[in-house]
């Protein structure tokens, strides 16, 4: 068993790309269900929206990158519009179903073969990331990081540099806001709205301004998810992709600003771990667990096994999370 | 579970019992035997993969009338360059594979288009395309990998019959469909009504039980009876038996200790999200990725009922299905238990008051649920095939089914799903069948906008 193999590169995930890209996503998350105790369960709508906005717009129609990530953040708001006007006054498994329902709609008609010529279908599309790619300041070099301990190649640095910097600014965004009288009356609202309203606050309204600005965030997480991978397709944003979100906000803790920011690096490095340990514990001749038991197909699906049982005893036992603070959160609101 | 008046239980039942008497009625035409290509030949067998630097142009003819998909061998497929020039050519071999090399090695074919038409003449006899305007795919290449084509294949009638003939036909899946998504939300709506549980891990429950009846299946031997296979009824039996054991597991292990210390609602709806990704993966551990079908349950031809082709396994399902949702509504609607279970639903407290054991209501209630929900997964993997996550890719269904009737009325979960069991399979007629889920899953979103209680829920209104 190499072990320095295996640390180094759960490291490599931990404070990668992936996990930048997982906690822009969270962050969204932290505001809808953190912060205004919103279940949004499609996230990965958001996030399809924003990075098949930026990918069409560049590899279909020949417009410009930038005007394409304009256009994917403000699909997104549209989006947060179009689910939040039907479902916002009513209870909150409605909103969850129907977000998980749009999020899935979205992913089966951009993957459809009918839209082909404009989103690639199953295939998806790649060579929109030019632009980005060409304001690289590594490109050329080596692999870049602590040699021996952590490197990534250089367009994995840069890419990973911009998203934590996006994610940087957004928990500035998010830690001004929540701060703001306005951000006190949100976390009232999950506290209980019926009160809130009582004061004369239009709730509505709030909600849904919650649900837009963590929606646009989800939209850029969408974007550097992209970005990152330099090519989009529809299993990007599978039903899952949003249930990792919510586990990396989980773990973290909710209505924490630094809480998706901690909870995707202790997520992302425990997730490739297990993946890595397993993998190295089935291969070769002579692998340490019997194939009998376990091969590397079913290895790979160890750190699925656990993430869903952590998921479940970390809501039962913790829902606050690691870092965040029990009296906080009242998950109790229906 | 509120309770209703007799009379909208009364209307269920004369409408399913309407549903079964359209499918017998249409019965009354011609027994012929349809055309049917060779079945029991693999379908789909990949050529061997090449290390030469050409591009191939692959591609699998089957027939979509065949569940399993048959293969379709013997068709002439060609490949024109951009002028218009044969550069190849090939037939499908038995398992409906056809592979053309093209011309020069790979570098050289980059970028070009190639046209592959299809040879309208050389399909078997009923036949056809199932777009019939589509003889030719234009191909772009783009990597130096291999390209694969396909041209569905299916009713020659597709295109000459009437929209009504086509219509009827979809409605028979339809049906079918709609009854299995029945009982899947039968059993959501059932626990949704007695403890507000939003259920995300509902799906692994149907799945549970398509993969206990296939692990019957999977035994070595068959099980007989008086020299009858009798190994699927068996698996039948044995996954309505597990998986209302495993209800029982979900409940006592999970469910009630968590109602018992007070755990919020959507705390539980996350929890249930974690359960769904945890038996997901362990039901891809034991069963794999692949889609099996029950090796025992064969299938015989279908009788051409009419204008319409029934299969036996599909009047076996309607009416299999249709029997226990009937037993259920009774059962919930005459029996004390689920009178019981409807004054939970109706008011936890006021019923526990009253001397109502709601523990009880609600293990019977997971018993039930889960036992409805695994019987959906048997019959659904015999009528389609299934895998892992047969249960999470209808989950949405599922929930769009209990919603458009009302989430927690009983009554409702089986008027909905029949709605958008029927509006999945017949909207195809007008959108393309990759987007047919697409349309479900909208109609759900419309009723929400105008009707947020359901067809048949009570009007309640939070903010």
């Amino acid at each position: 068993m190499d072990w320095h193999a295996i640390f180094s590169q759960a490291l490599q995930q931990g404070l990668g790309p992936v996990a930048a890209v997982y906690c822009l996503a969270a962050i969204g998350l932290n505001v809808h269900f953190g912060y205004t105790g919103l279940l949004n369960f499609g996230q990965a709508g958001f996030m399809a929206v924003g990075g098949y906005a930026v990918a069409s717009f560049v590899a279909t129609w020949g417009l410009g990158f930038w005007l394409g990530s304009l256009v994917g953040l403000l699909a997104a708001a549209v989006l947060a519009l179009l689910l939040g006007v039907p479902t916002l006054r009513l209870r909150a498994d409605y909103l969850a179903i129907v977000t998980i329902a749009a999020a899935e709609i979205i992913r089966q008609v951009i993957g459809s073969v009918t839209l082909l010529e404009y989103f690639g279908g199953q295939d998806g599309l790649q060579g929109f990331n030019r632009s980005f790619a060409g304001l690289n300041p590594f490109e050329g070099g080596g692999r870049i990081g602590i040699p021996g301990v952590v490197t990534w190649r250089p367009y994995d640095f840069w890419t990973l540099l911009v998203c934590w910097a996006i994610v940087a600014l957004c928990c500035l965004i998010v830690w001004a806001l929540m701060r703001s009288p306005w951000g006190r009356v949100l976390k009232s609202i999950r506290e209980d709205e019926d009160a809130v309203r009582s004061l004369g606050k239009n709730v509505y309204a709030y909600k849904m301004q919650s649900l837009v600005i963590g929606g646009v965030i989800g939209g850029l997480a969408g974007i550097m998810s992209a970005l990152q991978h330099s090519a989009i397709n529809p299993s990007f944003f599978a039903t899952d992709t949003t249930f990792f979100a919510y586990t990396v906000l989980l773990v973290g803790g909710a209505a924490r600003v630094f809480g998706p920011v901690a909870g995707t690096v202790i997520f992302w490095f425990l997730l490739s771990f297990l993946d890595l340990f397993f993998g190295q514990a089935t291969a070769g001749a002579d692998p340490s667990i019997p194939s009998a038991i376990m091969n590397s197909n079913q290895a790979s699906l160890m750190r699925f096994i656990f993430m869903g049982l952590s998921l479940m005893l970390l809501m039962i036992f913790r829902p606050q999370g690691i870092f965040g603070d029990r009296r906080e959160l009242a998950l109790d609101a229906r | 579970m509120h309770a209703r008046p007799r009379s909208i239980s009364a209307w269920i039942t004369v409408m399913l019992g309407v549903a079964v008497s359209v499918l017998v009625m249409t019965g009354s035409g011609s027994a012929s035997a349809a055309p049917v290509p060779l079945a029991g030949s693999q379908t789909c067998q990949k050529p061997a993969p090449r290390t030469d630097d050409t591009i191939h142009i692959q591609g699998c003819l089957s027939d979509s009338r065949e569940k399993p998909p048959a293969a379709v061998p013997g068709v002439d497929i060609s490949v024109e360059d951009e002028s218009g020039k044969e550069v190849g050519s090939g037939t499908s071999n038995e398992s409906g594979v056809f592979d053309i090399p093209l011309p020069g090695a790979s570098i050289d074919n980059l970028g070009q288009t190639f046209t592959v038409k299809i040879d309208k003449e050389t399909l078997p006899e009923g036949a056809a395309l199932r777009n019939p305007k589509q003889v030719s795919l234009a191909v772009t290449i783009k990597l130096d990998s291999d390209v694969f084509v396909t041209f569905p294949i299916g009713d020659a009638t597709g295109g000459g019959a009437g929209k009504a003939t086509q219509a009827l036909q979809l409605a028979v899946g339809g049906l079918v469909f709609s009854l299995l998504l029945a009982m899947a939300a039968l059993g959501l709506s059932m626990i949704f009504g007695t403890t507000g549980l939003t259920n995300f891990a509902h799906g692994e429950l149907i799945t549970f039980g398509a993969l206990v009846a296939y692990g019957v299946d999977a035994l070595p031997g068959t099980i007989r009876i008086g020299g009858t296979n009798v190994t699927i009824a068996v698996a039948v039996l044995a996954a309505t038996v597990l998986s209302a054991a495993f209800g029982w597991v979900n409940d006592r292990a999970l469910w009630r200790p968590l109602r018992h210390r007070g755990t919020g609602l959507i705390a539980m709806m996350v929890v249930s999200i974690g359960l769904s990704i945890f038996l997901r993966n362990i039901f891809q551990y034991v069963a794999g990725a692949s889609t099996h079908q029950y090796s025992q349950f064969s299938s015989p031809r279908p009788w051409s009922w009419g204008p319409v082709l029934v299969t036996p396994k599909d009047v076996f399902v309607v009416l299999f299905s249709t029997v226990v949702l009937v037993l259920v509504v009774i059962a919930l609607q005459r029996t004390k238990l689920g009178k019981a279970t409807r004054a939970v639903a109706d008011n936890t407290a006021l019923s526990a008051a009253t001397g109502i054991n709601v523990d009880r209501v609600v293990t019977v209630v997971w018993i039930v649920g889960a036992m409805l929900a695994g019987l959906s997964g048997v019959l659904l993997g015999m009528t389609q095939g299934f895998d892992y996550q047969i249960g999470f890719k209808i989950l949405l269904l599922v929930f769009a089914a209990t919603v458009l009737g009302g989430l927690g009325t009983a009554w409702g979960a089986i008027v909905g799903a029949l709605i958008i069991g029927l509006f999945v399979e017949v909207s195809t007629l007008i959108i393309p069948a990759e987007l047919k889920f697409v349309g479900a899953l909208v109609v759900l979103i419309i009723v929400l906008l105008i009707r947020p209680q359901g067809l048949l829920g009570r009007a309640e209104r939070v903010g």
